[in-house]
């Protein structure tokens, strides 16, 4: 049996988890895949956090990626931290540098076994803060400098791949280079606020094209995080796994205590269980859907499609959340199927919970939407009434 | 005398096992349960070949050539 087959049948633990600490966030990105913005009061305690790591400790899960909303945010969050790295568990967490100032820098410079990646939407602050709300370009490249200044190595820029922000491929790479940090490139998904824009911000099929091309040409010097398998179908495989990891290999505790099969997939149809009413390690081991997952998947509609191999029907929650049945084709098919598939869909499954802010955030993200002023409409010469074209 | 990097964490898996090194971040995968045998005869073994003595004489050059990728990537030193 192949490494990766015996990966698609599930290990005694995750390689990797995601663990989403708090719904809290300081921005409102209008792409957020776990809609977050409000603190959630069923949040777990320091404690019941302790106690998770304490299993994953006893589960040799060797890091964590911790990730929100903003994590930095929770009060305990570098109490969690060093409890974790303290535990063997490594830490690599996701932030939008809102708390990475020059003395978090300096702590942060002085731990073996903590990594950073520093999210970022758009290598100028016209394309990143239309998404992410204004000032946070300048927030993220403070923070990048606080870690640079301190003597932190390696940080990483994660960046989310969209139709506004592909054509500034090589910008990122130069910015990344500017602060010896590490580009990681992730793909968009329809989840949580994401499925609002996705078809607004999801790249084109050319676009696709020139960011495989790009990949490829830069191998392993830029992290992808595996995202991008559905791409393979362009011709060879990209460096990773080229798996869908979901329930398999990956999973996601949200910050409630719910375990997903995956980050992307925060609905009830992919909970498998919470970490409080059973343990993690039951969840990850005994839960039904990770025992599904773990089955041979179908290739459904795409099984006869020559490049199946190469992208295994690509990605289930993009899938899931643009309507599509999960053994057919991604939507963003590089083959063109999914566009086919997703002509007769109707409706697609909303996310389950929603703890965006309710109200404005200063500095949010405003969508703008390309259209005429109704006011200023050309008069047709074809116009019957006589009051066309005055305005009073 | 070759053996793990003191950083490096071992994780037995069905398929044989996952090597985590903390310092680079790297991680490995041992992809025949005999292997991590080996890797782990080799800490208190007085020379590869001590830690090699189970296995077939046919077989040890693929184990030999598996044991200089882990040291290649930092995983034994």
């Amino acid at each position: 049996m192949k490494l990766v087959e015996h990966f698609a049948t599930g290990l005694d633990a995750p390689i990797c988890l995601t663990w989403e600490l708090t719904y809290a966030c300081n921005l409102a990105c209008l792409h957020c895949l776990s809609s977050s913005g409000r603190r959630d009061p069923r949040e777990l305690s320091t404690e019941e956090c302790k106690t998770v790591i304490d299993e994953l400790q006893r589960m040799q899960v060797f890091y964590v990626n911790i990730g929100g909303g903003e994590p930095t945010v929770r009060s305990d969050f570098w109490e969690l931290v060093d409890y974790a790295t303290a535990h063997q568990v490594g830490v690599k967490f996701s932030t939008n540098g809102v708390r990475i100032d020059a003395a978090a820098a300096r702590r942060l410079a002085a731990s073996d076994y903590v990594d950073v990646q520093i999210s970022l939407d758009g290598a100028t602050a016209e394309v990143n803060d239309a998404v992410r709300g204004a000032g946070s370009f300048d927030m993220a490249l403070a923070a990048l400098q606080h870690l640079a200044d301190a003597g932190f190595r390696d940080a990483k820029i994660s960046v989310v791949c969209t139709r506004q922000n592909i054509g500034q491929l090589d910008l990122f790479k130069e910015l990344a280079d500017r602060y010896g940090a590490t580009l990681r490139l992730t793909r968009l998904r329809p989840s949580g606020r994401g499925a609002d824009v996705w078809d607004e911000m999801h790249p084109t099929m050319a676009q696709q094209r020139e960011l495989y091309d790009w990949l490829v040409a830069h191998g392993e010097g830029v992290l992808t995080g595996d995202s991008f398998f559905h791409l393979s179908a362009f011709g060879s495989a990209l460096p990773g796994l080229n798996l869908c990891g979901a329930g398999r290999v990956v999973c996601l505790i949200d910050p409630v205590g719910d375990v997903y099969a995956c980050p992307f997939a925060i609905h009830d149809a992919f909970l498998a269980g919470n970490v409080r009413t059973a343990g993690f390690q039951e969840v990850w081991q005994r839960s039904e859907l990770f025992a599904e997952l773990r089955e041979p998947q179908s290739g459904g509609a795409c099984s006869s499609c020559q490049h199946y191999d190469a992208c295994q029907g690509g990605c289930m929650a993009a899938k899931f959340f643009t309507g599509l049945p999960l053994d057919g084709p991604d939507p963003e098919c590089v083959q063109g199927y999914g566009e086919l598939a997703l002509a007769s869909v109707t409706s697609a499954p909303k996310p389950t919970g929603d703890h965006s802010h309710r109200g404005g955030v200063r500095g949010g993200p405003v969508p703008v939407s390309i259209g005429r002023h109704p006011e200023s409409r050309p008069v047709s010469a074809c116009e019957e009434n006589p009051l066309a074209g005055l305005t009073v | 005398m070759l053996a793990l990097h003191p950083q490096v964490s071992v994780r037995p898996e069905p398929f044989g096992a996952l090597l985590y090194h903390f310092g680079t971040r790297r991680l490995s995968f041992l992809k025949d349960r005999r292997l991590l045998d080996v890797v782990r005869r080799l800490d208190g073994a007085t020379s590869v070949d001590e830690a090699l003595s189970d296995v077939p004489a046919g077989e040890r050059a693929a184990f030999r050539s598996a044991l200089a990728t882990l040291e290649k990537t930092g995983m034994l030193q």
